[in-house]
């Protein structure tokens, strides 16, 4: 297959949140990915859109651009704002940690990124906007039915 | 996101329809705060039998419900998640702290 791409551009508004994460698992939908692909992908794309709109863009409205690629069986995410950064992405990285608690941010954001994605990459610099690139490759489709099998064999045990 | 609340004397149950990101939690969260404020319950129970999709705002969202009613010497309880939204709770670990049952 051809590589793909889409661009995206939306205002951090927070009814965004589910287009952003819709809109690309849609345009992913080519590679013929399982649930759980599509789940993970949704996920990861909800928390990096997310955190432009709570965190980027604290108390104003900014832009968030999105990029999605598929190369076979690739997909590249990037979600960039050019909001306020992330002064310490280390920290950020860890479960639970989280800058607005009063918020109800729970903290597990680039946990979810990082489980989801076969790759998650930060670059982040403050006062000049942050860049998530998620990577996934989608698997075959003969894979596919042998692992999903597999797993509902062992859902069936465990349950 | 829909809201419906359920009462049986102590116990409210809420059901939840819809996508619980940092959107939905926001258009529901001052509702369920406020009828939990207003009432004696004992326990909260959330429904997701209609729930299609949480991420780490319906975690955070959900532990704050949690502390709000451990507060009031209340319990929750999560009943009906389907298997993604599971996935997702098993995830974060809020098993430890909330009944979980079903899905």
């Amino acid at each position: 297959m051809r590589n793909n791409y889409v661009y995206i551009k939306i205002p951090s508004l927070s009814v965004n949140e589910s287009f952003a994460r819709a809109t690309v698992a849609a345009f992913c939908s080519s590679l013929n990915p399982t649930m759980n692909e599509i789940s993970d992908i949704k996920t990861a794309v909800s928390e990096a859109v997310t955190n432009a709109v709570v965190h980027a863009y604290e108390d104003e409205i900014g832009e968030i651009e999105i990029q999605c690629r598929i190369k076979g069986q690739l997909v590249e995410i990037i979600v960039e704002d050019y909001g306020c950064g992330i002064t310490d992405v280390e920290k950020a990285r860890e479960p639970l940690f989280t800058t607005r608690p009063e918020l109800e941010r729970s903290g597990m954001g680039f946990s979810y990124m990082e489980s989801f994605m076969d790759e998650l990459i930060i670059l982040s610099e403050k006062d000049v906007g942050t860049k998530i690139i998620l990577r996934k490759k989608i698997s075959e489709k003969k894979q596919k039915i042998i692992k999903e099998e597999i797993n509902d064999e062992k859902e069936e045990s465990e349950d | 996101m829909n809201i419906q609340f359920v009462e049986d004397g102590q116990v409210l149950t809420i059901k939840l329809k819809g996508e619980l990101d940092h959107h939905g939690a926001d258009q529901v969260r001052v509702l369920i705060d406020e009828k939990i404020k207003n009432n004696d319950y004992r326990k909260l129970v959330i429904d997701f039998k209609n729930l299609d999709f949480i991420d780490s705002s319906g975690i955070g969202f959900i532990i704050g419900r949690y502390k709000l009613i451990r507060k009031r010497k209340g319990l929750i309880e999560i009943v009906n998640a389907n298997k993604k939204v599971r996935r997702i709770l098993d995830m974060s670990g809020i098993g430890k702290i909330i009944n979980i049952i079903g899905g």
